[in-house]
């Protein structure tokens, strides 16, 4: 008789012993937990998540109840933002970066999304390094990909050094108009071994969702089953810079866009990897934009050392296979580990 | 290594005008000769000192005898032309861009004085696409072969380049690819197009370009004419402008066209004469291009002395551009807002 195979629902065996009847251990969603008082449990840690007005810029599209001299602060603040924008003073980097417009408009716009509608809880946090070089590997789902997004939200808005996280796209993203010259302007890049390890070496925080378009544009029936990780090339870019791997697992995007079927003549039509049946969409147009409001939880994980292998090892495909391997088992067992200890998708 | 003898194509217009004129001011330098098709007009001739002009076409093989009998061990080439209206029609444009290399090469070639090559080439090699790298280094090749045009002309002609350079071993030969030239003095279709008061771009689309001040360019040319090195250097400013901050740096208005209406309306611009933008700097237009230049800093030892962005600025204040949008109203109009928000209070 096969074993089968033991999926740890917690990190720290022992201490919830209790197998059999799981005893949820939720993350609450309101109280913030701080990192000292979960006496070490790496995988459940609950890393605070500062208020957004400490940490993000002073105005907001939706701010508003405040005091007068803060009122006439943001209007100053939204002026000089009007002036910048206007006179083209702001800068940009060599792959279309804006940090003046990411952190002004389109934080502002995502951040109501990540906090009030998908109530998205970021574990872990601290393993993903304040400076320097990481590469964050993510599980890829729900038909568009809003969970890019959300992971850059949770980066930039909850870490404590609010880092940018660059994430790779795919090709298809730059040759549609609007879509593409937005991405690159809110940092992502194209997704190919020349330009991460461009952005590694200059000490940037890229993030890589390996499956692409399998992983996004599958069936809901296959949800939270993690697809082939592209041909490890992301493996051998962070071999290359020498950077640690960031396994990092998102629960709650597979929910807001359920695919229920795929036309495939459509798609071809189109020029699309998948043409998405929803509950919502096409059959009520507009309405079907609109995500379902799932409960999310995105966890980063231990840091996958790099720094060990010489930089030619990045050639030996054997290496790079065990190391996406790896990758993929870590984020695998986590989203396991994360969807027993959740009891509802839209609850949590 | 100070050549003695120095021949310049394509100098009837802005660069090589320029060059000649800067090998001239070096009296180390025995003779400069500028070769074209069309003598200099006024303005550039003034300033070419004792440049000497030899109407000759690089088609022909007379540019042999020349090269030959003046004893020319430099030859710089910088007459690639990038526009088909100025030289009468794409066809007499690849004609005089690629057979006419092919013959200067050839002279150069059978030329055993001939000991320095050096190509003005573009950036354009690269082609214009979304599913390019973000940054180029002169190590990669485009995702596809330029389909014509411009591009096209300039990666066949570094082709015979290589070639000659493989035929003779003896003779060093730089390529240097330049990014699109911005400055007060140089008149391109990109100064032209920066210079309407309402510039139209393709909605959807925002370039990032990389731009060269026309006197970096000229400085870099002087300095591959000067040097011994080998090899393709990509030759660009620091730093990057999107095409729809350019267009609000320059204080004009953009006019977003969408994709069905491009065709009328760019066919309308070339009829008023205004702009002529062939299909890759059209392209160009749409994506951009960046180009890594670690290598024009490190081995070659040049450093463009204008970002991208203080390139464009003195263009824009070389001109005297009068705003649409100046930037001191918007300062004004912050200012005035300000004041009345104080005075509500």
């Amino acid at each position: 008789m096969p074993q089968a195979r033991v999926i740890p629902l917690y990190s720290d065996h022992g201490k919830h012993g209790d197998h059999g009847k799981a005893v949820m251990r939720r993350p609450e969603p309101r109280v913030r937990v701080p990192v000292e008082a979960t006496d070490g449990l790496p995988g459940a840690r609950v890393v605070p998540c500062p208020a957004p007005a400490e940490e993000a810029p002073r105005w907001e599209l939706d701010g508003g109840q405040v005091n007068r001299s803060g009122w006439e602060e943001q209007l100053a603040d939204l002026l000089a933002f009007l002036r910048r924008r206007l006179t083209g003073d702001y800068g940009v980097d060599e792959f279309g970066f804006d940090p003046d417009l990411t952190d002004h408009v389109v934080m502002a716009i995502l951040w109501p999304l990540y906090e009030r509608w998908f109530r998205v809880d970021a574990i872990g946090l601290s393993n993903v390094p304040d400076s320097g070089g990481a590469l964050v590997v993510a599980n890829h789902s729900g038909t568009l990909p809003i969970d890019g997004l959300m992971t850059m939200v949770a980066l930039r808005r909850c870490h404590p050094a609010g880092r940018h996280l660059r994430a790779l796209g795919a090709d298809l993203v730059f040759s549609i108009p609007m879509i593409g010259s937005m991405s690159r302007k809110v940092g992502v890049t194209l997704a190919c071994n020349p330009d991460a390890e461009r952005l590694l070496n200059a000490g940037e925080l890229v993030g890589v969702w390996p499956e692409g378009f399998k992983g996004v544009g599958k069936p809901f029936r296959e949800r939270y089953k993690l697809q082939r990780f592209g041909r490890g090339g992301f493996v051998s870019a962070a071999m290359r810079t020498g950077v640690p791997i960031i396994p990092c697992s998102i629960v709650g995007a597979e929910e807001i866009y359920p695919m229920i079927a795929d036309l495939k003549p459509l798609a071809r039509l189109f020029g699309l990897p998948y043409f998405p049946v929803t509950p919502l969409f096409p059959l009520f147009g507009l309405l079907g934009a609109v995500p379902l409001p799932s409960k999310w939880y995105i966890e980063f994980g231990e840091p996958i050392r790099t720094d060990r292998y010489e930089p030619a090892d990045a050639d030996d495909p054997m290496l790079v296979f065990n190391v996406t391997d790896q990758v993929r088992e870590t984020i695998q067992q986590t989203l396991y580990r994360l969807l027993s200890l959740r009891r509802n998708a839209f609850i949590g | 290594m100070t050549p003695k003898v120095v021949l310049v194509t394509g100098v009837s217009r802005f660069v090589g005008a320029h060059l000649a004129s800067r090998l001239a001011a070096d009296p180390e330098i025995d003779r400069v000769l500028g070769v074209d098709t069309l003598p200099p007009p006024r303005t550039l001739l003034r300033g070419m000192g004792r440049a000497e002009f030899v109407r000759a076409d690089i088609r022909n093989p007379l540019i042999a005898k020349v090269i030959r009998g003046a004893e020319v061990d430099t030859v710089v080439h910088t007459s690639l032309s990038a526009h088909p209206a100025q030289s009468g029609g794409r066809v007499a444009m690849k004609e005089m861009n690629v057979i006419g290399s092919m013959q200067l090469l050839a002279a150069c070639q059978r030329s055993p004085k001939v000991s320095r090559f050096v190509l003005k080439s573009t950036t354009a090699v690269y082609g214009c696409s979304p599913r390019d790298p973000a940054v180029f280094t002169e190590s990669m090749a485009p995702k596809a072969m330029p389909s014509g045009g411009y591009a096209k002309d300039a990666a066949e002609i570094e082709g015979y380049v290589r070639g000659f350079g493989r035929c003779r071993p003896d003779v060093s030969v730089a390529v240097l690819r330049m990014a699109n030239f911005v400055g007060p003095r140089i008149e391109t279709s990109l100064t032209k197009y920066f210079s309407l008061p309402i510039v139209p771009t393709v909605l959807g689309y925002d370039a990032r370009m990389q731009l060269l001040h026309s006197e970096d360019a000229l400085a870099v040319l002087e300095r591959a004419c000067r040097s011994e090195l080998s090899g393709v250097f990509n030759v660009g400013a620091q730093g990057v402008l999107l095409l729809s901050q350019a267009i609000r740096r320059a204080g004009r208005v953009e006019l977003s066209v969408p994709g069905a209406l491009v065709g009328p309306v760019s066919q309308f611009f070339r009829g008023t004469r205004l702009l002529d933008f062939t299909p890759d700097q059209m392209r160009f237009l749409n994506f951009g291009r960046v180009v890594d230049t670690e290598r024009l800093r490190n081995e070659f030892g040049f450093t463009p002395r204008w970002t991208t962005v203080q390139a464009f600025d003195d263009f824009v204040q070389g001109r005297q551009l009068r705003p649409v949008i100046p930037a001191a109203r918007v300062r004004a109009v912050e200012r005035g807002v300000l004041a009345a928000a104080r005075a509500l209070r």
